[in-house]
Formats: C-alpha cells, sequence, structure tokens
C-alpha cells in the first residue's frame, strides 16, 4: 500500500472504472496523447485506446452535449473541463438539456463533467475559478468538491456509478500536496454524505475543499493558543447537500462558521445559513458567520490573490469572535 | 420576393471532398445531386407505391392532426403555445422515411417536424395529449407540445435551446459508432439554429469523429421573424458543409421525394462509414413562429403564391395521380382513415386526466428519486415550529 496524491487518487479511479465497465469512456481536450493539461488522465489512452480516450477540438458545448448523447444511449462519459474556469461555456448545455432530461424526457444522462478548479496557486482571473455556487441553483445536478485523496477517488467512482449527472470538481491546489496511503479494493464514497474532519464541542467549520485543509490548520491554532475546541465539518458533496449533518453539528456546538474559498455573494455559505436557519435555529448561540473571498474576480499577483481568498488567519480572527459572541 | 425564397424546384448540390478552396456552385445537377451518388449504401432510393401510400399518408396525418389542433387551441384545450408546420410537412416527413427504423436508426426533430416523429411511430393521441398537458403524455404533462422522445421507436426530444440538439445527437451517433452498430442519427435545424453556437460545435465534433449522422437545415425563410437574409451572409446553407469537411447536398424541400432522396443518400453515406453529411431542405413557413404571430413581417402576397404554387400536399398528390396512377378514391380513403384516427384520438385525450401536482416532485433524480415538498405545501405547521427546541434556549423552555 504506497501513498498516492489526491491527483492519483482521481487517476486511479478513472482507471479502474474502466477496466470494471466498458461503457465507461474519457473524452475532452488533450486528455488523449498528452494526458491532460494536469496528466489526470496520462496512461488512459495508452490502455483504453482512441476510442475510449477521446482528444475533443475546442468544444465545451459539443463535449457535454455529446457526452449526454452518448450518456442516453447507456454510456457512461467522463468530461474533462481542461480548467473548471471553461465550463461556463457549456453551461447552457448543463442547466437546460442534461439537467432536465430525466425530468423531462424520462431520458438518463449518467455522466460526470471534471475539471482542475480553484485558486491560491496564481492562475488568475480565467484559471482559479470555483464556479459550483452557479450549478447549485440547478436542480437535475449533483456537485461534488472532495478534499482528501480517499475522497477524491472514493466520490469519482460514486460520480461515474451514479445514474445522473455529477460536476465534479477537483482542487488544483491539492493535485499534488497532499498524500495518504488507501486501503486497498473498491474504495466507494457515497454522494451526498459529509464528513467529520475534527470533532469539537465549542464551535463548527463547515466547510469543504481546500478550506477544510485551512480550517483544521485554524483549529489546532485554536486549541493551542485560545483552548477552544473546534469541529470541522467536510461537506464533500454540496449538491445534495447533507442536512443531518450540518443539523447535527449546530446541535453539538451552537456555534457556526462557514467557510468557502468561492466569493460571497450567492455563494454557498449562503445557502447553508438559511438551512440552519430552517432547521436549527433555536440551537444557535450566535449568529452564523462566513468567511469567504471578497466579491472581486480573482487577480494573479500574490500579495492580491492572499489579500482576496480567505486565509487561516481570517478564520481564526472570525471563530475567536464567534466564540466571544 | 428574394429569390432564395421562391420555390426551389432545382435541387443543386455541393461536392463531396472539402479539397477545393473556390465557393461551391449551387448549380442543379452539381456535385453529389442526381444518379451518380446511389451508388452509396444499398445502390438505391426507388420507392414502392406502398411505401409512395404511405408517403402521402404520414403528410396528411401531419397536416390534419395539426389542424384539429387549432381547434383545441381555440377551445383553450391546449394549454399552451401551438406550433404549425403547415406547408413544410414534405421536408420532414421525406427525410425521416429514409432513415431505417428496423436498424434502430434515431433522429431529433425540431418544433416543425411532427410529420418526422409520426414516421418513427409517434401516434396522434400522444401528440395530443402532451399539447393539452395531460397526465398520460409522454413527459407526463412536464413539457409541452412535441417535446418528447422515444428512444426505442427512434426519437430524442428537443428542447427549446435551439442548435442544442446537434451537440446531442453527435454523442447519439458517437454511441453507434464506438459499439459497431449499423445506425444512423437525424439532426434536424431550421436556418436559424445555424448561427447558434452549438450548431458549430456540434457538427465540428461530429465531422471530426467522423459519426454516422445526417443534419438536415430546414431552410423555411424565417427564424421567427428574422428573414435568411438577416441570419446569414452565406449564399445558402449547404455552402456551410465545405468548411466542416463533410458533404453536403441541397434539396426541393416542398418535393417529398426529392427530400426523400437526398436524405437517403446521406444516410447511406453514414451508414457506410463515410461520416456527416449536412442537408438543405429549401421550403417555407406558411404559419407564424406560433398560433399567436400575425406575421406582419412577411411582404404582402408571399404566403399566399406559396400556398397557391407550391402546396406540397399538392403537388403529391398530382404526383401520385398523373404518374403512379393512384386515383382520387384511393387518397380520399386515406384522408378518411387520417381523420377518423385524429377522431378516436381526440376522444382519448380529451378524456384523459390531467396529472396530480404532486407528480411534479418527481424523477428529477435516480436517486432520491421524489424532491421534498416545501413545508407551507406539506399540510404541517411552520417548519421552526416542529423541532425540538433546546431545554435552556434563551426565553423558551421547549
Amino acid at each position: 500500500m504506497a501513498e498516492i496524491t489526491y491527483l492519483e487518487g482521481i487517476r486511479q479511479a478513472l482507471f479502474e472504472e474502466m477496466e470494471r465497465d466498458p461503457n465507461v469512456f474519457c473524452l475532452g481536450e488533450d486528455i488523449g496523447a498528452y494526458g491532460g493539461a494536469f496528466k489526470v488522465t496520462e496512461g488512459l489512452q495508452s490502455r483504453f485506446g482512441e476510442q475510449r480516450v477521446i482528444d475533443t477540438p475546442i468544444s465545451e458545448i459539443a463535449i457535454v452535449g455529446a457526452a449526454a448523447g452518448a450518456a442516453h444511449m447507456g454510456l457512461r462519459p467522463v468530461c474533462e473541463m481542461q480548467f473548471i474556469d471553461f465550463i461556463s461555456c457549456a453551461y447552457d448545455m448543463l442547466t437546460n438539456y442534461v439537467a432536465t432530461a430525466r425530468y423531462r424526457a424520462m431520458l438518463p444522462c449518467p455522466m460526470v463533467v471534471r475539471g482542475p478548479s480553484g485558486g491560491y496557486v496564481r492562475g488568475g482571473p480565467f484559471h482559479s475559478q470555483n464556479p459550483e455556487a452557479a450549478f447549485l441553483h440547478t436542480p437535475g445536478l449533483k456537485i461534488v468538491y472532495p478534499s482528501t485523496v480517499a475522497d477524491a477517488k472514493g466520490l469519482m467512482k460514486a460520480a461515474i456509478r451514479d445514474d445522473d449527472c455529477v460536476l465534479f470538481f477537483e482542487h488544483k491546489y491539492l493535485y499534488r500536496r497532499i498524500k495518504e496511503d488507501l486501503p486497498a479494493g473498491d474504495h466507494v464514497v457515497p454522494i451526498g454524505k459529509a464528513r467529520l474532519a475534527r470533532e469539537g464541542k465549542d464551535l463548527s467549520i463547515v466547510t469543504y475543499a481546500a478550506t477544510v485543509w485551512k480550517a483544521l490548520e485554524a483549529a489546532e491554532q485554536l486549541e493551542r493558543e485560545d483552548g477552544l475546541s473546534v469541529e470541522v465539518l467536510d461537506l464533500r458533496t454540496l449538491l445534495p447537500m447533507d442536512d443531518a449533518a450540518i443539523v447535527a453539528t449546530v446541535r453539538k456546538t451552537n456555534r457556526v462558521l462557514i467557510v468557502h474559498e468561492d466569493t460571497r455573494t450567492g455563494g454557498i455559505a449562503g445557502e447553508i445559513t438559511s438551512r440552519i436557519n430552517e432547521q436549527a435555529f433555536e440551537w444557535l448561540d450566535a449568529p452564523v458567520l462566513r468567511v469567504t473571498a471578497a466579491d472581486v474576480p480573482l487577480p494573479y499577483a500574490p500579495s492580491l490573490e492572499d489579500f482576496v481568498l480567505p486565509q487561516t488567519a481570517d478564520i481564526v480572527r472570525a471563530a475567536r469572535q464567534l466564540a466571544r459572541y | 420576393m428574394p429569390a432564395k425564397r421562391t420555390p426551389a424546384r432545382d435541387s443543386g448540390g455541393v461536392g463531396q471532398a472539402p479539397t477545393g478552396t473556390g465557393i461551391p456552385r449551387i448549380t442543379p445537377g452539381n456535385g453529389i445531386a442526381g444518379g451518380a451518388a446511389h451508388d452509396a449504401g444499398d445502390g438505391s432510393t426507388a420507392l414502392t407505391r406502398e411505401q409512395r401510400l404511405e408517403l402521402y399518408y404520414y403528410m396528411r396525418l401531419t397536416r390534419s392532426l395539426e389542424e384539429r389542433l387549432v381547434n383545441l387551441y381555440r377551445q383553450t384545450k391546449v394549454v399552451g403555445g401551438l406550433f404549425r408546420s403547415l406547408g413544410q410537412e414534405a421536408d420532414a416527413v421525406g427525410s425521416a422515411y429514409a432513415l431505417d427504423r428496423r436498424k434502430g436508426d434515431i433522429l431529433s426533430p425540431l418544433i416543425r417536424n411532427l410529420g418526422s416523429m409520426l414516421v418513427q411511430g409517434a401516434r396522434p393521441a400522444e401528440i395530443l395529449r402532451q399539447y393539452m398537458a395531460k397526465g398520460d403524455s409522454p413527459t407526463r404533462g412536464r413539457e409541452l407540445n412535441i417535446h418528447y422522445g422515444d428512444l426505442v421507436r427512434g426519437f430524442v426530444g428537443q428542447i427549446s435551446h435551439l442548435g442544442d440538439m446537434v451537440p446531442v445527437m453527435a454523442g447519439v451517433t458517437l454511441s453507434f459508432k464506438m459499439r459497431g452498430e449499423d445506425r444512423v442519427g437525424l439532426v434536424y435545424v431550421g436556418d436559424g439554429a445555424t448561427s447558434t453556437g452549438a450548431f458549430h460545435e456540434g457538427l465540428n465534433f461530429a465531422a471530426v469523429q467522423r459519426c454516422p449522422l445526417v443534419v438536415v437545415v430546414e431552410n423555411n425563410g424565417y427564424a421567427y421573424s428574422t428573414p435568411v437574409e438577416k441570419q446569414t451572409a452565406a449564399r445558402s446553407f449547404v455552402v456551410k458543409a465545405v468548411g466542416y469537411g463533410i458533404a453536403g447536398e441541397r434539396a426541393d424541400g416542398n418535393d417529398v421525394v426529392a427530400t426523400y432522396e437526398a436524405t437517403k443518400r446521406a444516410v447511406d453515406r453514414a451508414r457506410a462509414g463515410g461520416g456527416v453529411s449536412l442537408i438543405e431542405l429549401v421550403t417555407y413557413r406558411r404559419k407564424g413562429h406560433a398560433e399567436h404571430d400575425n406575421q406582419s413581417y412577411v411582404p404582402p402576397g408571399e404566403i399566399e403564391r406559396w400556398e397557391r404554387e407550391n402546396d406540397p400536399l399538392d403537388r403529391y398528390s398530382r404526383v401520385l395521380v398523373e404518374r403512379d396512377g393512384v386515383t382520387a378514391t384511393d387518397l380520399g380513403a386515406i384522408d378518411a382513415r387520417v381523420q377518423n384516427e385524429i377522431d378516436v384520438a381526440t376522444d382519448d385525450a380529451s378524456a384523459a386526466p390531467m396529472p396530480d401536482g404532486r407528480d411534479a416532485l418527481n424523477g428529477v433524480y435516480a436517486d432520491p428519486a421524489v424532491a421534498d415538498s416545501l413545508w407551507f405545501r406539506s399540510g404541517v405547521d411552520a417548519a421552526v415550529t416542529t423541532h425540538e427546541r433546546p431545554a435552556a434556549w434563551g426565553t423558551h423552555d421547549g
């Protein structure tokens, strides 16, 4: 059992699912001989051939639309967006065609749209985005965004096996920075279930993706310096959202800080806050607070990007405020 | 009247190979249109007398069914908009007839291709239930008009976003290719949809992948109120085939046999591994975009001229009588059969129940199969009043 990276976890999931099920195939830009911009599909074409690992023109509408058509016919396509920023080019196809297919036409659309997401990498406005909230509002889609190697692999397998369209956000900052030993055998993580990343009793941080690691850093610092016991809930799946896990942590600590890397207005923190309001209002001892990116396009310069994105120090500051309330 | 909206009696064609750099000449007898292309596929586009009468049946069924829908629309039994294909019945029926249902060919219609769905096996009662939003309509009241599909019978339901079905059908036919199946797909777009990004991306993708796909551009002169001259600077739609490196052919969409033959050549080519073809069918939209549209943007006399000189059913009836020895009695019998089918279907659809409101929550996902009902629709108290309260919370004590 060897240590593998987050990226290798995803690659292994693709490889194993393509071995397991001949209906699974990949399509995207530069994913074949080149192995993808980040090498997530490296080695797949030499193993499975050009028919199952398809290099496409620069056409996100066609990639997603063709995947939908193939999915209707019983195949299970996995689309790569070279950077998830480009998923907006296929927004119409995803929200109008794919997301409604089962409901309006009883047409199954089992497919995955995956891609490198997120900032902290000096990628600038068009190689750093977190567009998950833009799709949270669309019934018919599922959204996952793992933070660990085990979840990256296990959720990719679940996404490929799911009978509906799953948007699979991969955090590119985590691709090669985190490593884990994975248990042998078929590792599948169910969609729709959050993960308790750290247990605590004084306050809860609800988050997902790269900021899970910043929340864990903050929790350690708060314990060390303030004696606070901080719980960290990693949502893993954003749609459908694990309300039960959110309510459970609210009931336990009565104070909630929501952290995400995406911008604030219309971000997922607002939705989580509303659900807490509807389902656990009486259990709160303080208003729900949020730490997010500022409402600006993500700039390139390190000093600018670091200023805009949530940092560990921001989480610590907000958590202290919440604990004092 | 602009020349390109005159009845296109002569079908021109564009050469198959994307070798030349010059603009192809759209002249009668040029390129692949004509006898030479009959060598592709099964080598024949000849129709039996029975098949020729079947074409007539589907065209008549299309027209009469839409006429019945007009009546139901005026009685407010059609709860949404009504879209007619008056004057375009030949291009939908003739092109769809070129597919082979026994082999499992699949098409994706557009809003004026009711005829193509009937050819694939859609039945009048389904169409009527769709328009009347009945609970046992093919989409259980979720979608309107002819927006529905059935993969078993070989048609995929369209959405309103024009051009989107081109990438989708690229994927359907990609699956045929990947599995080595002997099947062909056909997708309809109008003149307006050729301006969308989805049309371009899907057609280019399918061309590169050499998918067994026929793209039919139904040029009926208008996209809503916008005439073709404001849709494209190209002299025709078939010339676009050259830019994608695919075969193209232009045919008279109001001649059902010419439409069938041009499409059949493309279908045979696709089945033989020759990849994508673009077929431009020239026709004319005699009704507005939908039933509410008064067509004030149409030059005076234009609609009447097409009705008088180039009605596809009139033209085809004459051909059947003059060339195939079909009698007026034969055609009358078909008309009566169509009328009877529509009467029965109308009774059937009228009696069908509307969907139960709560069915709206079913089937967004495979899992979960039912969406959550909102608390104010669930017949329970406000969600907050049903919560168990912590004993020590504020002024409440549970």
